[in-house]
């Protein structure tokens, strides 16, 4: 049966097909969607999100070892959280095949840098695959674990957000069970201590070889014949830009194992052509190995390594044509950033924090890094997960000491703070300083598109489960100053600051209120009530001061011939957060 | 010389361009082309810009275009059929929604909606302006304006000959289907 399908569809529907029984991630774009996509197979396969991900490979190794297929997939810089576990992966290998899925984010459309994972096959010296489509990608999930229990090694599968997103047809089938294999205990390949770390090094290196022997014949490298004047060696979405600028005007070899790379089959592919191109998204990684083993090509030298590859970049890189196309008069147009939705639970709060001087806010990852964009401006930086309540920290140190008065506000959500928020809370706890931790703990991970977390009392496959206790972990980890608000109550927020700012210790405060978007759960109806309803603006009272306005809600707009607010009803759910900042109590909520 | 046409839909964030794209995508995939759609997630539902690019022929290959490939535009909201216009072939089409959701700089009043936008598409490509939002509002929800887009587009690349309302029925509620069928026929009829 043929299905239209994401790639990340597909890698679910592959890991489903080729008998894997666990797999685990943390979400993050452009790869949450395969686990979800897996945790639909509920019969077959056990399917988690994990705090982080570091967690999810380590419990996709564990499922491995005890002889069961498992995958693990996680967003490019979340493969570094796991880079720990994955570079002692590599010595010990697997026993039950196992697939790392790495979705990098060329371009940064949703990721604070656009790092190329390939390295990390050839960083950790283990397997990897790129699919160019969505067949591809449903295909190679279970070739790869074949190779994984064929080599005895991890194989890393790198996607991009174009494979990710983007649907082509799969022919999709039955699943094939596949017997877990027999664990037998052998500290001499799992129990990596120094004696046998190094022997399992020479192991890694054995290992190589054969993979060097493998990737020289597997059909995953094809080579497609066309015209010899221009030989294209490719990889990835890479590959349809290249076929859909040449076409037959090009021959190509098409890379599908592309870790270790088979050197003496691009060197033969080079020797028939006249001019060789190596078409790539980001670093040259092709490129670099191909020219360490003296071929010759032109790779990075006319194709940009920064952002993402469209066929019209490689078709002006390498042939100088850029296609007519109908230009814009972009004096008409208008930035369109994203902002916080009417009704967000954030704004509140980043409205009154905007209003404290001489603070310094460090943000996080999360719809919350939108509260440092006008015309809230609330937050000066943004590093990675967790990275707000330890950089507080530096920062509030060493303010400290050159005796600076200004006060540290690190802001984080539910989902981050779980998955290394904790550790950074513990330094502030042990290390003593005064930051100021906010976690904003909107019932769910709401940027990556509502994932159930540890706190939210749901797993991934739908079972109740404990809800961890924020409360009760903060002041496990030796903060004694912590507050619960609610983030909509202006004047609780605001009190709560100023008691945590006069703090001479570390302070937490907790904003608990769901996100607008989020689909209410038992407890969440039974705690916050059904609250949403429409606010209005009585003209007659309104000065036109666009105090409201800056709120940044997206539900109001100033008119300005009448100079005045008005009120978008389609977008508006009563959260009362203008209301509260209007000076002349111009705006009620209906019914209230 | 390939016989690959490639469609560009773009909006607002929450206007359901990628609902529409979907039904697209799969009624010339039961009609028989290869088919290929791309889209990008992420600040999708906080209001940004989107867009949604079907691809489809005997043999498609890169799931997205660049500037100059669109042989149609299809714009949920006016000032996005602006913004994306660089991707639209010479002798291409718009379908311009006229239906204007100002941005954040305009909310917070940095600058003004811009003005004579239908004028200006209307100087530089064969475009059609359709009263979606108004259209929507007559059916009894504005929600259904993505599938009256989705008639005109249909209409716009003749392709009144697939079955999409088939697939309508696949991809919505039940309880909507009369809805949104009476929002793609009306979006068919409002393209000539």
């Amino acid at each position: 049966m043929k299905k239209l399908l994401t790639g990340n569809e597909a890698v679910a529907q592959g890991a489903w097909e080729a008998g894997v029984t666990y797999a685990s991630a943390y979400p993050g774009t452009p790869g949450t969607e395969i686990l979800e996509n897996i945790a639909e197979f509920k019969a077959d396969i056990i399917a988690e999100w994990a705090p982080n991900e570091k967690v999810a490979l380590e419990t996709a190794i564990g499922a491995s070892i005890i002889g069961a297929r498992s995958l693990s997939a996680m967003k490019m810089v979340g493969v570094n959280v796991a880079a720990d576990p994955l570079f002692s992966l590599a010595y010990s290998g697997v026993n039950g095949g196992m697939v790392l899925v790495s979705a990098d984010d060329p371009g940064c459309h949703s990721s604070q840098n656009e790092q190329d994972n390939r390295n990390y096959a050839k960083f950790a010296k283990i397997a990897m695959v790129e699919p160019s489509d969505s067949q591809e990608a449903k295909d190679m999930v279970k070739t790869a674990l074949e190779i994984s229990e064929q080599f005895d090694t991890p194989v890393l599968m790198r996607i991009t957000t174009r494979i990710c997103h983007s649907k082509s047809i799969v022919e999709v089938g039955p699943r094939q069970e596949v017997a877990k294999k027999i664990y037998v205990r052998n500290v001499q390949k799992y129990d990596l201590v120094p004696a046998t770390a190094r022997k399992r090094r020479v192991a890694v290196e054995e290992r190589m070889k054969k993979l060097m022997a493998f990737t020289e014949t597997t059909e995953l490298n094809r080579i497609e014949w066309n015209d010899k004047k221009i030989g294209i060696v490719t990889s990835g979405v890479s590959y349809q830009y290249a076929q859909e600028v040449f076409g037959v005007a090009a021959s190509y070899l098409k890379l599908g194992f592309t870790y270790p790379l088979p050197i003496e089959k691009i060197r033969s592919f080079a020797a028939e052509v006249e001019t060789l191109y190596v078409i790539e998204e980001l670093d040259p990684y092709l490129e670099e190995q191909i020219k360490a083993a003296g071929i010759s090509c032109v790779g990075k030298e006319k194709i940009p390594m920064i952002g993402e590859l469209t066929p019209d970049i490689v078709s002006i890189a390498l042939t100088g044509e850029q296609i007519p196309f109908v230009a814009p008069d972009l004096s008409l147009v208008v930035g369109r950033p994203p902002l916080l939705c009417a009704g967000c639970p954030h704004r509140g709060f980043f409205y009154e924090l905007s209003k404290i001087k001489n603070l310094m806010v460090t943000g996080d990852i999360g719809c919350y890094s939108l509260g440092g964009n006008e015309p809230l401006n609330a937050k000066d930086t943004c590093i990675c997960m967790g990275a707000s309540v330890s950089m507080g920290h530096g920062v509030q140190k060493i303010l400290d000491r050159i005796g600076d008065p200004t006060r540290t506000v690190a802001v984080i959500g539910d989902s981050t703070f779980f998955h290394s928020g904790m550790t950074s809370l513990l330094h502030v706890a042990y290390n003593r300083s005064n930051t100021v931790t906010c976690i904003m703990d909107n019932r769910i991970t709401g940027m990556t598109g509502h994932q159930e977390n540890p706190g939210t009392g749901f797993t991934l496959q739908g079972m109740p489960t404990k809800a961890a206790d924020i409360p009760s972990i903060v002041h496990a980890l030796g903060i004694e100053a912590v507050r619960v608000v609610n983030p909509l109550d202006l004047k609780e927020v605001r009190e709560a600051l100023t008691w945590a700012l006069s703090l001479d210790e570390p302070s937490v405060i907790i904003t608990r209120w769901p996100c607008v978007l989020k689909k209410h759960s038992e407890q969440d109806r039974t705690e916050f009530g059904n609250y949403q309803g429409k606010c209005r603006v009585d003209e007659t009272k309104c000065i036109g001061c666009k105090m409201c306005i800056k709120t940044g809600c997206p539900a109001l707009r100033f008119d300005k011939s009448v100079k005045k607010v008005g009120i978008d009803t389609a977008q508006c759910v009563g959260c009362k957060v203008c209301l509260q900042v209007c000076p002349v109590k111009a705006i009620s909520k209906v019914g209230e | 010389m390939s016989d690959v046409k490639s469609i560009l839909m773009v909006g607002v964030g929450g206007q359901g361009t990628i609902l529409a794209g979907k039904i697209l995508s799969m009624g010339l995939m039961a009609a028989g082309y290869d088919v290929k759609m791309s889209e990008v997630h992420g600040m999708a539902q906080r209001g940004g810009s989107v867009s949604n690019q079907v691809r489809f022929g005997s043999k498609v290959f890169s799931p997205i275009i660049g500037k100059g490939h669109a042989d149609i535009l299809v714009a949920f909201e006016t000032m996005e059929a602006m913004r994306w216009l660089e991707y639209l072939k010479p002798n291409g089409k718009v379908v311009v929604n006229d239906y204007q959701i100002p941005s954040g700089p305009i909310l917070i009043g940095n600058c003004d909606y811009p003005e004579h936008l239908l004028d200006e598409l209307k100087k530089k490509a064969d475009t059609t302006v359709i009263q979606a939002g108004e259209i929507a509002a007559k059916i009894g929800n504005t929600r259904t304006m993505n599938l009256v887009l989705l008639g005109a587009l249909v209409k716009g690349m003749q392709l009144t000959h697939i079955d999409f309302e088939a697939e309508i029925e696949r991809n919505v509620k039940p309880a909507t289907l009369p809805l949104n069928l009476t929002a793609f026929r009306f979006g068919m009829d409002a393209v000539k």
